[in-house]
């Protein structure tokens, strides 16, 4: 039965192949909930995502130390704002970092305060500017409080 | 005979592995998370991609990003103009429309007939062409219904980025593997928002859970009007938008 020779080799390869892959795949490779077609893969990848830490914190974080900066914006409009946005992502701040990195420029500002003609958003309802006009090339923060409604110093 | 035994028997654990049929009965899905924006609100400050790509460690100056902003400014005159410059990261600073190659055009006031901002993000598709074409199961639908990439196993052949019809995904500049938004799955499965949805400042974005009936967002997902991206494509988006227009693409 020489002819079924190649067969057998095919069979060998095969057998090789299937053998290789039990010792390379992970054990929890496989279809998982969602099926052959979309939930084909490695389940404890699900807990490696799981397990990144997070950076923002949100303002409830902050208030626990900054109860003053809190209450001070809590009765201004820029209450809206998370702490984070401007004083970048807490981490693990007083820990790491001990000091956040503030963001003081103008085009902070202006990403709000830059005046839009824009009917049919919400955008066009905010007080804002031309930046080319009003004092460019300074920091609004010399002039203005971010976190107080106040006239300009 | 004894080596073609062997690789019988191994075939056939090997393809028992493969096809489960059982596990194709997929058990009821605890929670599904879908996500809302609304197109009326959104400011284009471009906090939300600020904020997505510090907590998601995508490099800020590389031209990529999970989620961005697009501003749509129609005329009078029927012209539609559209831009997302450097993916909003900066917010929209200028009234002057981003035209690519360096060409830039002021729009005047009086001959807006609406303009309006709309944050991207990815619509978690419930049959996600991106995961389908993959073939080596690096990424996948959890049971909760977010799309993953699994960094290890990601071989950047970029089939995925050609396959998704919303253009959501990238190589990651580091980790040069597929990179993708997961609606901050580390965020939303220990109780927390995704990093966009804390950092917009007028709740235009919002998480939601469709199987918990006292969610506020799915809430209005279910009873009002709201649309999403290409249904043609039957991806079946998870992404619903209120103030959806014509012109957004």
């Amino acid at each position: 039965m020489y002819v079924l020779r190649p067969l057998y080799v095919v069979l060998a390869l095969v057998g090789v192949i299937l053998i290789a892959r039990a010792f390379i795949v992970p054990k929890d490779f496989g279809t998982h909930e969602s099926g052959y077609m979309y939930g084909w893969y490695r389940k404890s990848n699900e807990g490696e995502w799981k397990a990144l830490k997070a950076k923002y914190q949100g303002k409830e974080y902050c208030r626990d130390c900054h109860a003053e900066q809190d209450q001070q914006v809590s009765s201004f409009r820029h209450n809206m704002i998370e702490c984070e946005n401007c004083h970048g992502p807490a981490l693990e701040h007083p820990t790491a970092p001990p000091k956040l990195t503030l963001d003081r420029s103008r085009e902070l500002c202006l990403r709000c305060h830059t005046y839009l003609p824009y009917p049919t958003s919400q955008r066009s309802t905010i007080k804002g500017i031309d930046a080319d006009q009003h004092n460019p090339g300074a920091e609004c923060v010399g002039c203005h409080n971010p976190h107080q409604a106040t006239k300009p110093q | 005979m004894a080596v073609s035994g062997t690789a019988a028997l191994a075939l056939a654990k090997g393809l028992n592995e493969i096809f489960r049929p059982m596990a194709l009965h997929a058990s009821p899905r605890p929670a599904r998370w879908v996500f809302l924006v609304d197109t009326y609100k959104c400011i284009g400050c471009g906090f939300c991609v600020k904020a997505c790509k510090l907590e998601n460690e995508i490099p800020f100056e590389a031209n990529v990003s999970r989620t961005w902003v697009e501003r749509y400014v129609v005329t009078k005159g029927g012209e539609v103009l559209a831009d997302t410059p450097k993916e909003a990261r900066n917010g929209f600073t200028t009234s002057r429309i981003d035209l690519g190659l360096g060409r830039y055009k002021e729009v005047p006031p009086e001959s807006i007939n609406k303009a309006f901002f709309v944050p991207k993000l990815c619509n978690q598709c419930d049959k996600p062409p991106c995961v389908q074409v993959c073939p080596v199961g690096a990424t996948y639908q959890t049971a909760d219904g977010v799309i993953l990439v699994d960094r290890k196993w990601c071989i950047g052949c970029g089939y995925c980025i050609m396959a998704c019809p919303y253009g959501m995904r990238f190589f990651h500049p580091a980790y040069h593997v597929a990179e993708k938004c997961n609606f901050c799955y580390h965020r939303i499965t220990n109780g927390m928002k995704p990093a966009c949805v804390l950092a917009c400042p007028v709740g235009a974005r919002r998480i939601g859970n469709i199987k918990d009936p006292a969610d506020s967002a799915a809430k209005i997902i279910l009873t009002q009007r709201v649309s999403i991206h290409k249904p043609e494509y039957g991806t079946n988006p998870q992404v619903y938008y209120i103030g959806l227009s014509e012109e957004v693409k």
